[in-house]
């Protein structure tokens, strides 16, 4: 057949894509009404028609315009596009959970690249008043101090930031420990280095600065701030390790794919890990701005809400989505 | 024509079994897109600071959150509602999956948080070295997340061939050279007249004018027929 032929016979259907693809272009609220139903079918002809022309050697300007309405058609084809709100609760009830599951070894190895230095440190720490000095300068010390001294009304609150507000201080958890958790997992593609200085670092300072107020008998004053946003708090900073350490193994132990398979699928598997992580530092930092810092509520009911959340946390994390887990 | 171009349009096959090709788009134009940006959410947060300088505290926290919004989330977000950041748009650039569809919120979350890592030590010196190794253009953060970035471009319809009257060709024209024909006639509308008439004498044999008529009505023959 001949080009003008084809092209005369060819063009209403094209046109027509045309015009469904101009309106499925725009964004939602300003799109008119169409027949999109006929989509698939105008898509998969202007697929052959492409086809065709190529085939045939027809001009190169009428190949160009076909492959252009071809890859508009298979863009707005093959996307995604459902209830944002519904995955997420999806997501929360039960994929953030499973994913973890899937991925408890790495889990209890980042947990006890945390925990075991923060145990040691804190050891030392409390049983020799000096020891913090190897790890901290005195400055940071006395400040830290200052923080948590029982005579001090703003708990928890370094001097230069004693007359923040408690939306301040939520912005400035939000900002950092969010940010923390993000650069833990990006890390991870250095052959896991970055997780695992991280880790190993917040563990030494939690550890070693728990061990120092404990031995300087500020019992009243750190131990009920720290005590109920730890379970969100520690658990995500674990979690981002995780999905950290995750892209690490897809360069280190890829396993019979390539390593760029690998870091594919691994990078989706620990994004999930990361999202849900993000949600739980979001979570602490609302703890930790207006509740923790509250120095009007008696140590005894935080220690028992911090309790309630530690409960909470390992429940969900342990059991949530498991009647999916078989399928 | 056997022979891969150099060129870099990556070619990718649909479901449908026809061959797409996507240009991917290099550093420069992507740097430039990322300034853009950069400016755009200086501007943003300027303005901000502003706005609620009188808020104290509260608008101290405020402006922290929309610090993290900004540093973090500000292309996720332009990515997977429309595609591309504007800084992108501006350059006429579009994050894409590796098979062409329009990038979702975990890669586009993957590709814009491995930034940091791209980032360092400075200025994206990591993601540089890493696009320039990459036949794809991609940094670390496209190659975790399975991403491309690349021109958004739309094909104009085919310009109409000037009509003639037609003329069988000779025997033995390939149809690369038939195709030639029709690439020139089609876009003769568009060239100098000099350089149509060299064009046309290259692939004649004829002179001047003439040439240009010659070329045009074995056009037509391709295109309409007798």
């Amino acid at each position: 057949m001949k080009q003008e032929q084809f092209v005369q016979g060819r063009r209403p259907a094209w046109e027509l894509l045309r015009r469904l693809l101009d309106q499925l272009e725009k964004p939602s609220r300003r799109r008119e009404a169409a027949p999109l139903e006929q989509l698939p079918e105008l898509y998969r002809q202007v697929c052959a028609d492409y086809a065709l022309a190529r085939h045939r050697s027809y001009s190169s300007a009428l190949v160009d315009e076909l492959h252009g309405l071809t890859l508009r058609g298979h863009r707005q084809l093959y996307r995604r596009k459902s209830l944002w709100w519904w995955r997420a609760v999806r997501f929360v009830r039960s994929e953030f959970p499973r994913t973890l599951r899937r991925n408890a070894r790495l889990f209890w190895l980042a947990s006890a690249l945390f925990y075991l230095p923060a145990v040691v440190m804190g050891g030392l720490c409390y049983h020799d008043g000096d020891f913090i000095y190897t790890v901290m300068s005195s400055k940071q010390v006395s400040r830290m101090e200052y923080m948590y001294d029982p005579a001090n009304s703003k708990l928890g609150r370094s001097q230069a930031r004693e007359s923040s507000t408690d939306v301040q201080m939520f912005g400035y958890y939000v900002w950092n420990n969010i940010g923390i958790g993000f650069r833990t997992f990006a890390s991870g593609i250095v052959f896991g280095l970055g997780p695992l200085l991280l880790l190993l670092f917040n563990g030494v300072t939690i550890g070693s600065v728990a061990g120092h107020l404990t031995q300087l008998g500020f019992l009243g004053t750190f131990w009920p701030f720290v005590a109920g946003h730890s379970a969100f708090e520690l658990t995500a900073i674990c979690i981002s390790g995780t999905a950290g350490l995750m892209l690490a193994r897809a360069l280190l132990a890829p396993g019979r794919r390539s390593r760029a398979e690998a870091l594919r699928a691994e990078a989706h598997e620990a994004v999930k890990l990361v999202m849900g992580a993000a949600l739980m530092l979001l979570v602490a930092a609302c703890i930790e701005a207006f509740w923790s810092g509250d120095g009007a509520i008696a140590p005894p009911v935080k220690f028992a809400a911090a309790a309630l959340l530690w409960l909470a946390v390992i429940l969900y994390l342990s059991l949530a989505g498991r009647d999916q887990d078989g399928a | 024509m056997s022979a891969t171009p150099l060129d870099t349009v990556y070619a990718f096959e649909t479901p449908e079994g026809v061959d797409l090709g996507l240009r991917t788009a290099g550093p420069v134009p992507r740097a430039l897109a990322w300034l853009i940006d950069g400016v755009i959410r200086y501007a943003v947060l300027a303005g901000l600071s502003l706005a609620i300088a009188r808020l104290a505290g509260f608008g101290v926290g405020l402006f922290l959150v929309m610090l993290f919004l900004m540093e973090w989330l500000y292309p996720v977000y332009f990515e997977v509602s429309r595609g591309a950041t504007p800084g992108k748009r501006v350059l006429g650039l579009l994050v894409v999956h590796d098979n062409g569809t329009p990038v979702g919120v975990p890669a586009s979350l993957i590709r814009n948080l491995l930034r940091v890592v791209d980032f360092f030590p400075a200025l994206y010196a990591t993601g540089l070295a890493c696009v320039l190794i990459n036949r794809r253009f991609k940094r670390l953060g496209d190659l975790a997340a399975g991403t491309l970035v690349i021109y958004a471009d739309r094909a104009q319809q085919a310009a109409a061939l000037p009509i003639v009257d037609p003329r069988p060709l000779p025997a033995g024209v390939s149809t690369d050279e038939q195709r030639a024909l029709l690439d020139f006639a089609e876009r003769s509308g568009t060239l100098a007249s000099a350089r149509v008439e060299e064009l046309a004498e290259l692939l004649t044999g004829e002179h001047g004018t003439r040439a240009v008529q010659r070329a045009h009505s074995y056009a037509n023959w391709l295109a309409r027929g007798r």
